[in-house]
């Protein structure tokens, strides 16, 4: 691309994640989507006169779980700040932020790339914050904008990366992994359409060599992943143009439109916010002691890339199985739960991999929505490797299983599928097939072994597929050679 | 330190306050007596104090994460002067 050539981009993220706790950061109303409109509200979140915050220590919780799984530092005393702006969606005038002590500096997110390459960002600032509530856009005709209030002082983590990513396609391998480790945490759901994670851009175009940043853009209201790429990809193509065309980039924040993928000025500088912050006088400052902090890091789930190793070393799985199996905690916890009932860990890997995903894949369903419990994945697998059933009976096997959420076993039992293993019952048919090839079986014992194949696949023929190949292949040879 | 008639008319749009010129020159004089004071305060030798955000000596009063009862709908949209059954209505925004 033209654009590689002489200029290149430099992106910030700055990603706001809800945290998953049952109620708001200040009040005691649950933080809860989906709700009836304004049925979620208090005195607190409302920002009613006399009403007066308190901190949600789960909040505060989750946050420390981000700030020590990314590598930051936990400040040891923290404070709230009040961000002032006017805005329909809040009530109190001000967002209750933090500012110039916020819980978590430092720390980075690795990720690859799509050849595989690793990238480390390092991050500048993790803090909490309350969220806002939510305007509808006014219908038709209409000259008024809808408010509900339910969102209002639910928490939000903001995740502040440094300048560091150099293209599109880094910011969203960026993402992907911020989601990973959200998800791995268990304090954020991770889903960008939903809203739960949301991400603003700070783009920059510089030539090639130059060291300091140039102006800087702001693009906001991505809701997908794939959004901010194609984002970022448009607004990088407009500075360029500007450039290249003798013109100067002016500071401004852009809306991201998804349906006419293009961006649009917001406000530039001049209109641009002066938040005017200031210490929070209604909440006392917020000490962390090492104690609080080493109890948390204990409590720290295992994360995907030290998962993924131990899937190697206990399961004897392939690492890149072990890469695709711990890409989602859900899809490692399904893997590890289907182990506990079974012992083939690349039998197991495989199945997942293979017929779980293309499955799910193919029903539009997650993971979490799966119609048959690992339990009965790992009875079924057990029957393969045991020999009861063929490999491709198996698949059969899944399939139903798949459609009807039932046991294999019920499966098995109501399409009267159970591979034939009954040595004397294989031993009639396999007579049969000999008798009726007495040349083949007269080549065969004059050398021509390659003809077992043929003899096997005939028996099979005649029992339905049905009958246990190994065992057939065993008593062939075993006449074959009387 | 005097407060040019420009910064408070910057904070008065920030505030969404129309002042009129008079108030204009009327808060440009109250502030700048506030500021100066502030600087007064300046003046005082803190270099053996340490630096702080607030005054009160309590640090980390929390809630556990326990959902209350919300106020009820028809309670929290009463004083609403334009409103519907379930939300609140302000003039036309365009999303940000
Ligand atoms: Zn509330």
């Amino acid at each position: 691309m033209a654009t590689q050539e002489e200029f290149e981009p430099v992106i910030g993220l700055e990603v706001h994640a809800q945290l998953s706790t049952n109620s708001k950061i200040f009040c005691g109303c649950k933080a809860s989507y989906g709700e009836p409109p304004n049925s979620l509200t208090c005195p607190v979140c409302l920002g009613l006169p006399g009403a007066l915050p308190v901190l949600n220590k789960q909040a505060v919780e989750f946050a420390m779980r981000m700030v020590l799984a990314v590598g930051g530092t936990i400040q040891k005393r923290s404070a709230f700040a009040r961000k002032n702006y006017f805005y329909p969606d809040l009530p109190k005038g001000y967002q209750i932020s933090q500012y110039d002590r916020p819980l978590g500096e430092g720390g980075e997110i690795r990720y690859r790339l799509q050849d595989g390459e690793e990238r480390v960002c390092r991050l500048i600032r993790i803090h909490i914050e309350e969220d806002a509530g939510k305007s509808l856009h006014p219908e038709h005709g209409e000259n008024f904008t809808r408010v509900d209030f339910n969102r209002c002082g639910t928490p939000l983590l903001e995740i502040v990366s440094g300048a560091e990513m150099q293209s599109p396609e880094e910011a969203y391998n960026y993402l992907i992994s911020l989601k990973q480790i959200l998800q791995y945490l268990d304090i954020c759901s991770g889903d960008m359409e939903k809203g739960q994670l949301r991400c603003d851009a700070n783009v920059s175009v510089r030539p090639v060599g130059q060291k300091e940043f140039s102006t800087r853009t702001e693009v906001k209201n991505m809701n997908s992943f794939k959004g901010v790429q194609r984002a970022l990809r448009f607004e990088i193509d407009r500075q360029v143009k500007l450039l290249k065309s003798g013109e100067e980039v002016q500071q401004a924040t852009l809306l991201w439109d998804e349906k006419r993928q293009a961006a649009q000025v917001m406000r530039s500088k001049e209109e641009s916010h002066d938040y005017r912050y200031f210490p929070e006088p209604d909440l006392v400052n917020l000490v962390i002691s090492d104690d609080w902090i080493e109890r948390t890091r204990q409590c720290l789930p295992e994360m995907p890339v030290a998962r993924a190793t131990r899937f190697v070393n206990q399961y004897g799985i392939r690492e890149y199985d072990a890469e695709v199996l711990t890409d989602s905690k859900s899809l490692a916890d399904y893997f590890e739960e289907v182990m506990a009932h079974f012992d083939d860990g690349q039998v197991a890997a495989n199945w997942i991999q293979t017929e779980l995903l293309g499955f799910l894949r193919e029903s539009g369903q997650d993971i979490n929505e799966c119609p048959f419990k690992p339990q009965q994945l790992a009875d079924l697998l057990a029957r393969v490797t045991s020999g009861e059933l063929s490999g491709k009976i198996a698949k059969s096997v899944f399939a139903d299983m798949a459609r009807t959420g039932q046991d294999a076993a019920v499966i098995i039992r109501e399409r009267g599928l159970t591979q034939i293993s009954d040595e004397s019952m294989l031993l009639a048919i396999v007579e049969k097939v000999l008798s009726a090839n007495q040349k083949n079986v007269e080549q065969y014992r004059a050398g021509k072994t390659g003809l077992l194949n043929s003899f096997i696949g005939q028996v099979m023929k005649a029992t339905d597929g049905q009958a246990n190949p190994h065992l057939v292949s065993q008593l062939l040879k075993r006449k074959l050679e009387e | 330190m005097p407060l040019s008639k420009e910064q408070v008319k910057h904070v008065a749009r920030l505030a969404r306050l129309k002042l009129s010129l008079k108030e204009t020159e009327e808060y440009t004089r109250e502030l700048t007596t506030i500021l100066n004071y502030i600087d007064q305060l300046k003046s005082v030798n803190t270099e053996e104090v340490p630096a702080w955000n607030q005054s009160a000596t309590m640090e980390n009063v929390f809630r556990e994460d326990e959902i209350r009862l919300s106020l009820p709908r028809e309670k929290v949209l009463g004083n609403a002067a334009n409103r519907d059954d379930e939300y609140f209505h302000v003039p036309r925004v365009i999303g940000r």
